[in-house]
Order: C-alpha cells, then structure tokens, then sequence
C-alpha cells in the first residue's frame, strides 16, 4: 500500500518502493482554478528538494511546481500535454505529474501527512 | 489650457472636498528641498496656430523623399499607403484606445489583431504569428532569444549579409545576455558559405531574404542543415512586399520568421514607428514573445476574441517571462492589415510585380554606365551597383545636392570596411516611375564622367 | 458570407448566464452590427481594392523562387474594405468616447493637432538614411525634445532611440551593466520590489540578472531599512517606480538613491508615472542614474490599441557615454547623428551597443514635441497638479465606498483600491469591473499592483471635468451599495450591453486558435 506525503507548496507524493509519484492536491487545483497548460520536466534529469520541475499554468496565473525531495525522474504523465483540464477533474488520481525515484528517503521525515495537511489549510486560510 | 477642462473655481472646489487648502499639500511626500516652486525653464503655452508654425518650420528643413527621385531603402521602402488606411487609423476607436484588456468592450482591435496574424502566417508561411514587435530590427533579436529557449543552445550564427544594423542589435543582446555569436563577413556577391558553420552548438542561424545587397537565394538547403544539427533557421525578411512574388520562408523550410512590416501601411517616418512581423510553428507558441490574440466564444457561444497564453509574459510572469515586451505596434499593425485587405492577393502580387520590373528596368540601364557594376543576378527591388571611377559617398552626396536620392553606401552602415565602401544599395519601388528612373541614370553618368 | 461555424462548447458556468434576448433575423441589432473576418467576406481572389498600373514587360530574374499557388488574401473593393474596419472600429471603447480610468496607462486626451503635425512632409516621408544633410529639420527636432526630457528630468543626457517603455527599461539597465563591466564588477543582483511593473523583473532578467524581490511596507511603499538590508557588494541596481504602482510618492527616495549609491550600485528609476510630477519635482535632483520616459503615458502620443509607444532614457552623468547608438551630435550649424562605435570612440564615448535598426520612434518625437509645446512650462506643471487633483477628489469622495489596503492618506496622479468592501459578497474585482462596462465605463486596472488583493487602480488624468468626475463618482458610489445589498446578477451577468458578454478565456488558452483556417476548402477535399 502506498504511503501518501503532503508539502507545504501544495504537492502530494505517492510512495511505493523507492518511487515517489508526485502531483498538486486537490486544494491546489481549486486554488488555481482552470488548469490550461501544464509543462513537465524531461525523463532523466535530477533535481534536488525545493527546485523548479514542473509549470501549471491557469488563464491569467502560473505556478512552478517545486521538487518536495531529491529525486531523478523517472516518468512523465504526456496525458497533461494535451489535456490540461485533467488536472481539474482528478488531481490526485489521474493526473499526477511525474514519477521520481526517491534518492533521500530521509528527506520524506519533515514532509507532511494528510491530516497534517488539512490543519495545515485550514489555518493558511 | 485648451487641453485643461477644469477651472478654477473647480479646483477650489475639488480641493476643498479633499481637504487642503492648497494643491501643493498634496505634494506633501516629495522633499521640500527638491520641489519645484517656479516653473521649468521652458517657453509659456501656445496656441494651435502658433506651434502649427514653429512645427512646420522643423518640417520644411528636410527634402522629403516623396518631393524628389528616391531610390533608398535598406530596411524601410518609400512605397504608396492609400488614403483609406491612414482615415481608418485615425478613427478615435482604433487611435485612442488602449491594449484589449477588456475584451467585451475591444473586440474591434481583438478582431482587427486576429486577422493581422492570420495575415502574417499566409505571407510568411507559418503557423503561428503574434498581434506584432515593435519593427523588423527588435522582431529578429527575440526570433534569436527565441529559438535559444526552444532549442536550449546559446550559440547563434548570423549571415554577414544581414542588414548591418540589426546584426549590431542581436550583437548587443547577445554579448549582453551571455549568448554567444558568430557573425559572418559580408559577401555582396551573394555567395555567401553558411552551411558550414552550423555544429552541434549552434542555436539558430539567422538569414535575411532578400538579403541586405539584394541577393535572393534558396533558404531549404540552410534550413535542412540546420535541422540535421539541431538548429533552427530564423528568417529576417525587410521588405515584405517581396513576398507577395517569393516563395514563403515557411515553404523553405523556416522555423521564425522575422520581418520589418512597414512597406504594408507604413510611411517612412524617418525610421519609425514601424511594425515587426514574427511568425513561427504552433508548437513552440510558447516560446514565443508578445501578446497573442486567439478565438473563443462569449457566454452566449457566440465567436469572440481575446488576448490569450498571456502566461508567457512579463505581467503575469515577471522574470520568468520570454521577453520583457509590453506595448507593441498595434497602430501600425492595424495600418498593415488594412493596407494588405484593400491590396488583396491579386493587389499585392500586382505590386510586388511592378516593384520588381521597375528594379530591374533600373538595374539594366544602370549596367550600361562606364564606372557602374551591378552585383546582383537575382533580385526583387532592391540591388547593390559598385562605383569603380569614383568615391561612392561623393557620388550619393553630389546626386542629393542635385535632389537625387540616389541609394544608401555602404560604407554609412559598414564603416570599418574599407573594402565595402564603394557599394551603393539601390532600390526601385512603384512610387519610382520611368521619368524618375532616367533621371537618375542620366545624373549618374554624368557625375561619374 | 459564411461565418466559420466550427464552434466550441460552451461551458456550463457560461451557458448559465445566457438571457434570451429580442433576435432579429440578422443578427444585427440597430447600431450594433455583427461582421464576420475580413476572408469570410470574399471568396474571389481576383478582386483589388487598389488599382496598381500594370508592370513593364520583362522576364523576372527571381533565381527561380518564384511563389506558386495561392496566398489566401481575399479581395475586395475600397468601400468593401472601409466598411468592415469601421464596423469593427464602433466595436471598440476608446478615450475620445469617455472616461478610461486605467491606472499606470495614463489614458489622457490625444490632441488632433500632434496627429497633423506627425503627418506633415517633412517628418513622414524622410527616409532614415538619406543623406544627413537632407534631414537637418528632423535631427533639430529629435535635437529639441532631447533638450525638454532633459530640462523637465534634470538628467545630463538622453537616448532617444528605445520604442516603448520595456525597451527603454532594457536601454537603461544595459547602460548600468555596461558601465559595472567597464569598471569589472561583476554585480548580479537586482532589487525590484514586489509592487512593480512586471517589465522591470522581466527586463533585469532579459539580461542575466537575479531579481531579489523587496517587500512593500505596510503603508504602501518601499522602506529604507529594508533597501538597506538587501543591499550587498553584489547587487548592481535597483529598479523603483517614482511614484510608485500604488500610487504613491515614495517619500524616503532621497535616502535610498544616497544608500544605493553608498553602495556602488545604480538608481533605475520606472519612469512609467512621470506624469504626476512633471514640472514639480525632478528625477535628476533626487538621485535617479537612469529613466525611461513613456512619450505614450505622459506626452500623450495616442496608445493605438497598444502601441506604438516611445521610450527615450535619460541618464545621469556616470551613464551618459554608454548610451546606444546612434545620437545625435553638433558640428558648428550642422547636426550629426553619430551611427557606429568607431565615431563614438572617437568622441569619448563607449555605446553599449544598439538597441534598433534607425533613430527611434521620430513620429511619436513629432507628437510629443507639439504636445509640450502646446502645454509650455506653465501647462505642464498645471497638467500634472490636475492629474493629482482630481485622483485625490476620486479618493475623497469614494473613500467611504471603498475601500484602501495602505489607509487613507494623499495620492498622487491614481488612487488604489482593495477588494475589502467586497468581502461579504461573493463578488470579485472583475465582477465588479464588468459591470462598470455596462454603465458606459472603461475599468480601471484591476488585479495590479499584484501586492494588494483584488487591486483596482484608478487614474482619472488631468482630462476629466469635474462634472464628468461627479458622474463617475455618483456611478461608482451607485454599484458599490449595490454590491454590498443588492442581487448580484447585475455584477455577475456583466456585461450585458455589450458587442460581447464575458469570453470563455479558458478555451481559448487550452485550445489555441491563433489565425482563421479556410474551412472550406477542408470541406471540400472531404466530400
């Protein structure tokens, strides 16, 4: 069963063995509102916890989507290129944003859990 | 102040609903010590007549090109803009409205953008364009930046026969934005060797055509060297009429298309404002600098336009954005697609034939002058003659005491290369009429006797 | 005609607020005419709106590139072509119909007399490089508006050539790094604060520089602590609006163009609101290194549905000889226009380079010129006080309606509202916005700067009478009761009496549809 890890830029992190499968929650998604464009990274390249990945892209807003750990990428959901409103419907199912594969497993300690994460909401709000 | 509505009993109204007794109070954050109790040390107002009279005077110490025999070019043509153009840009809708950022109340603009850009890919070629950069010279440097972000390479090639100026411009940004650039010699003959520049380095390589001597060449063989290495060949065309007659950069096989869009709808305007043309493919859209305009429809489905991907820019993604642009031409786009709807296909192939033939009327009876060379074999209205008895700069500044305005040297554009200077580029258009043209020729033997 | 009918769905949040209305069977609805793009007006191709003679016989020596096959451009006669460009004019607001209070655009009256003056002989049809002994007329006046931008600045010098205000931006932050590169610094940091234009980070960047961002302090400006704290041997400039996007004088700018300065960095001043202080205070005397001048905000060239625009840089005197080429040059009686780096040397200078093919935006020069002149020293002045006076009247009588995220204190030339008194609503800055459209206004900038919430940016202009302000006041005081008590379909149905109600932009950006496609031919090859 995979394990769920919650960041304070609104990342989700699915972890099943040494991948991580990453994407913006569900409040993300509302946040932003329309979703028309997202650009993910390319497989094979290695980013470290706190850099730049990935861009999600709403009429008048971008946001950069931030690595939550070291990783390298393994996997990169194409579906997002061509059908942005995916991310609307089913942002923490099918439109995750790219696999990972965990290089610190240390650094998932200080990330957060989903009931943390929902405190955490509510009190930003 | 015809341009002032309130008066002064207003003022004292309005202040006193502020608060203040005075309206220096409301200047009250700027530091006493660096305000400014007397006026500027400038002249008082003046009527309309008044400055009409100081103004003309300005005006009538220059020879405007349209009261004498012009042949100058190089970037900007002396061409006919009908008199409906310069009426409908002049409508208080188009003149005096700003950016569409409320599409509801600017779909004349949205819509006057929209068909700008649908004009543009068929002239060029392309899939893509945007609603205009602010002339031909600032389009090809962002074409450049471009096609770096595409193609995540920094090295940029350009053709030493891309007109000086805009050789100095991408120079400039390149040097100052850390991207490297390899800038050819200039070959007036037209044979220049690109191809074998282009390495596994290489962002883009920029080529001008018609090139800045006036030299046409085929672009595919460019264009399939550089997509076998990765690059992309950026296209900088400055007279776009010569499209109307060409191939398409984009049937060559372009991936930017960068143009200078002032020969459509544009007067000469002592070199601007103009209107830059970019075009590209869809899929790097964006990449791409500058507003956008794209369709959609209004609550009740009905089709409307609407600035669009404005994700790319600088109000919304500040540094992270593909260019720092913000105002654009919109006038002078607006000038280009009136121009070119009232030219029409068969309008502007007709003028772009009538251009050619005058050039090549001029080049022949130019070639018969003792002292005179024409350089090129293919051209459209534009060519490059070599002065071989006499110094060419003499020969531009005798012809202009004679109200000539005989060409460009080169040596104005290229002065630290002693073996361009005795190069004039001259350039016919339809404005040129057989009369003009004998003209010229019977002066220039003469001078050059 | 054909309307190209491939149509989009509607999305359902749209198709709600349709309101059925009276249909007629054209669509048009008296004045208001529906056109369709100009290739779905003609088929023919044949067809010209200019009558061109025809060209003199001769074989075509293209090297054999001739085009082949169509290029699409429709054809159509002159009152054909007149006809559709004024339907679609009448489609457009603009200022010469009313107010158009957009802040930090500077919408003021575009006076016709600049328009006949740029279209006279001598400035339209001069060519940028016939010989420069031909064109003395127009290097004297590039010469004078030099001469005023540096009398109303207090700069010591000034290049003409940028073309719009980001261009000048551009111009005045490689003339900074050019002058760190002479010196070999290799600074690499630039301060913007978070209240400004998105040009500013955007051109610092263009050119390689990190942009560290500067809070906005709590009364709307940028304090000299925190300059100071972010201030270090490796940052090269900061960029500050003066007054600032808020609207705002920023009172300790004095201290902080000394401070910046203390610290081996320059001043780079957004010159985008100049028009609140022109004649009452000069940027020159309060430390500024460098400016753009937007000629279509603050002297007044018309914004053209978005350009073109001028953007000419002053610059201080540590600046001056890194200005881009070309400028221009007194030789006796004859004035000169220094074109490449070998001359300029030669005069001491060391140019950064070029920024645009020619001299600059000479038909915007002609307009503003007529402009200042028109105005003089003492209309200028009083333009700039009006600007202030009646944003301030704006504030004072709207201040109890609206509501101000920095407090109520004097603005200068636009005054900045929050979403705040919207709170309880439901309502947005947009809706609220929308519905100003259907009460005959242009909004005001909403959404920026983007340090307030729901930001709305008024700025009246020095061309407002009071009674037209009364009359927007009176409206805008109207709709924000309305917005507090009343239904809300007036704000979210907004707006109605319009050539359009609110376009679906979400659509538009995921689907991109960026020219007209001859459907038919498509058509055609299926059937």
């Amino acid at each position: 069963m995979a394990q769920e890890y919650f960041s304070k830029d609104h990342e989700y992190l699915r972890v099943s063995g040494d991948t991580a499968t990453v994407g913006i929650t569900l409040h993300a998604q509302k946040e932003l509102g329309d979703v028309v464009f997202v650009e993910g990274p390319e497989i094979g390249q290695h980013f470290k916890a706190g850099e730049a990945v990935a861009v999600v892209e709403s009429v008048k807003a971008a946001s950069e989507i931030y690595s939550p750990i070291d990783g390298l990428i393994l996997e990169v959901n194409t579906v997002l290129e061509s059908n942005p409103a995916l991310v609307n419907e089913d942002a923490e199912g099918a439109a995750w944003f790219f696999k990972l594969k965990i290089i610190k497993p240390d650094q998932l300690t200080i990330l957060m859990s989903r009931t943390d994460y929902e405190k955490f909401i509510a009190e930003s709000i | 102040m015809r341009y002032l509505p309130l008066t002064s009993q207003d003022r004292n109204a309005m202040l006193e609903r502020i608060g203040v007794n005075d309206v220096s109070e409301l200047f009250a954050d700027v530091p006493p010590d660096k305000y400014l109790r007397d006026l500027v040390n400038l002249p008082l107002a003046k009527s309309e007549f008044e400055v009409q009279q100081e103004m003309n005077s300005f005006a009538g110490a220059s020879m405007p090109a349209n009261s004498l025999p012009s042949f100058v070019g190089c970037g900007i043509y002396h061409h006919h803009v009908p008199a409906t153009v310069d009426h409908l840009i002049q409508r208080s809708e188009f003149l005096t409205s700003y950016t569409p950022y409320q599409p509801e109340i600017s779909q004349g603009t949205l819509q006057a953008l929209f068909e700008f850009q649908t004009q543009v890919t068929m002239l060029t070629g392309m899939e893509i364009a945007n609603a205009s950069m602010y002339d031909g010279s600032t389009a090809s440097a962002e074409a450049v930046l471009m096609a770096n972000r595409i193609t995540k390479r920094n090295k940029v090639i350009v053709s030493g026969n891309l007109h000086p100026h805009y050789r100095e411009l991408i120079k400039t940004l390149a040097h100052y934005s850390g991207a490297k650039c390899a800038t050819l010699v200039p070959n007036p003959i037209g044979h220049e060797e690109l191809i074998q520049e282009i390495d596994d380095d290489t962002s883009c390589i920029v080529v001008q055509f018609p090139d800045f001597y006036g030299h046409i060449r085929d672009l595919a063989p460019i264009a399939s060297a550089a997509h076998s290495a990765g690059a992309l060949l950026v296209v900088v065309v400055t007279e776009i009429i010569a499209l109307g007659l060409l191939q398409s950069p984009g049937s060559m096989g372009a991936d930017i298309v960068a143009a200078e869009g002032q020969s459509i709808g544009n007067g000469l305007n002592f070199g601007g404002p103009h209107v830059g043309l970019l075009a590209a493919h869809l899929r790097h859209v964006r990449h791409m600098p500058g507003r956008i305009c794209g369709e959609t429809l209004d609550a009740e489905g009905r089709r409307g336009f609407v600035l669009t991907l404005s994700t790319r820019e600088q109000h919304i993604r500040r540094e992270k954005a593909t260019s720092n642009i913000c105002t654009n031409s919109g006038l002078c786009a607006l000038a280009f697609t009136i121009h070119l709807s009232l030219l029409g296909q068969c309008g502007l192939k007709r003028l772009s034939e009538v251009n050619h033939a005058n050039a090549i009327t001029l080049a022949d009876s130019m070639a018969e002058i003792e002292g005179v060379e024409v350089l090129n074999r293919a051209f459209f209205n534009e060519f490059t003659i070599r002065i071989t008895n006499k110094d060419a700069n003499d020969v531009v500044e005798t012809l202009a005491k004679r109200r000539i305005l005989c060409g460009v040297p080169v040596s104005r554009l290229e002065p630290d290369k002693p073996e361009l200077s005795d190069l004039i580029i001259v350039a016919a258009t339809e404005t040129n009429t057989a009369i003009e043209c004998e003209t010229y020729v019977d002066h220039l033997k003469d001078v050059l006797q | 005609m054909s309307i190209n009918s491939e149509s989009r769905p509607i999305p359902s949040f749209l198709a709600n607020t349709h309101t059925p209305d009276t249909t007629t069977f054209s669509g048009n609805k008296g004045l208001e005419l529906e056109e369709g793009l100009i290739f779905e007006l003609s088929d023919n191709l044949h067809k010209s709106g200019i009558d061109i003679p025809a060209p003199s016989n001769c074989e075509k020596r293209l090297g054999g590139l001739e085009r082949s096959g169509d290029i699409g451009l429709p054809g159509l006669s002159e009152p054909e072509t007149m006809r559709h460009y004024v339907r679609l004019s009448r489609k457009n607001y603009a200022i010469d119909m009313g107010l158009y209070p957009l802040g930090s655009c500077t919408m003021k009256h575009n006076p016709r007399l600049n328009e006949k003056i740029a279209r006279l002989s001598g400035f339209a049809d001069i060519h940028p490089l016939q010989p420069q002994s031909t064109v003395q007329g127009a290097l004297a006046l590039m010469q004078m508006l030099a001469s005023y931008l540096l009398e109303l600045t207090g700069m010591s010098s000034v290049a003409l050539s940028p073309k719009a205000g980001a261009h000048g931006e551009l111009c005045g932050m490689l003339a900074i790094k050019a002058a760190h590169d002479a010196a070999c610094n290799t600074r690499n940091i630039v301060l913007v604060p978070e209240s400004a234009h998105g040009t500013n980070p955007a051109t610092a960047a263009f050119i390689g520089y990190k942009v560290k961002t500067l809070p906005t302090s709590n009364s709307g400006t940028v304090s000299l602590e925190a300059v100071r704290e972010a201030l270090s041997s490796e940052v090269a400039a900061i960029m500050l609006t003066n007054p600032n996007t808020c609207g705002l004088f920023e009172p300790e700018i004095v201290a902080i163009a000394n401070e910046v300065h203390k610290a081996g960095a320059y001043f780079y001043c957004d010159g985008a609101n100049f028009n609140a202080i022109v004649g009452k205070v000069r940027p020159g005397d309060l430390g500024v290194d460098a400016m753009h001048i937007n000629l279509h905000k603050t002297f007044s060239t018309p914004h053209g549905g978005g350009g073109p625009g001028a953007g000419p840089v002053v610059l201080s005197e540590s600046l001056a000889r890194y200005a881009p080429l070309p400028y221009i040059k007194r030789d006796g009686d004859i004035l000169q226009l220094v074109e490449n780096q070998l001359e300029a040397k030669l005069d001491g200078k060391a140019p950064l380079g070029r920024l645009t093919a020619f001299h600059g935006q000479m038909g915007m020069f002609v307009r503003a010129i007529t402009y200042m002149l028109s105005h003089g020293s003492d209309g200028m002045r009083q333009a700039s006080e009006d600007a202030v006076l009646n944003a301030n009247y704006l504030r004072a009588s709207l201040k109890d309606v609206l509501t101000q995220p920095f407090g109520d204190k004097t603005c200068m030339h636009e005054v900045l509202f929050d979403d705040t008194f919207l709170k309880d609503t439901n309502l947005s800055t947009l809706d609220f916005a929308k519905a100003m459209i259907d009460e005959g206004y242009h909004p005001m900038t909403v959404y920026f700067p983007l340090v307030v919430h729901g930001a709305m940016l008024i700025e009246p202009t020095e061309s407002e009478s009071k009674a037209n302000l009364d009359q927007f006041i009176k409206t805008l005081r109207a709709l924000a009761r309305e917005a507090k008590s009343g239904p809300p379909e007036r704000f979210i149905k907004a707006p109605i009496y319009t050539p359009r109600r609110r376009l679906d932009e979400t659509t538009a950006a995921r689907k991109p549809r960026l020219s007209w496609k001859p459907t038919s031919k498509v058509d055609k090859v299926a059937e």
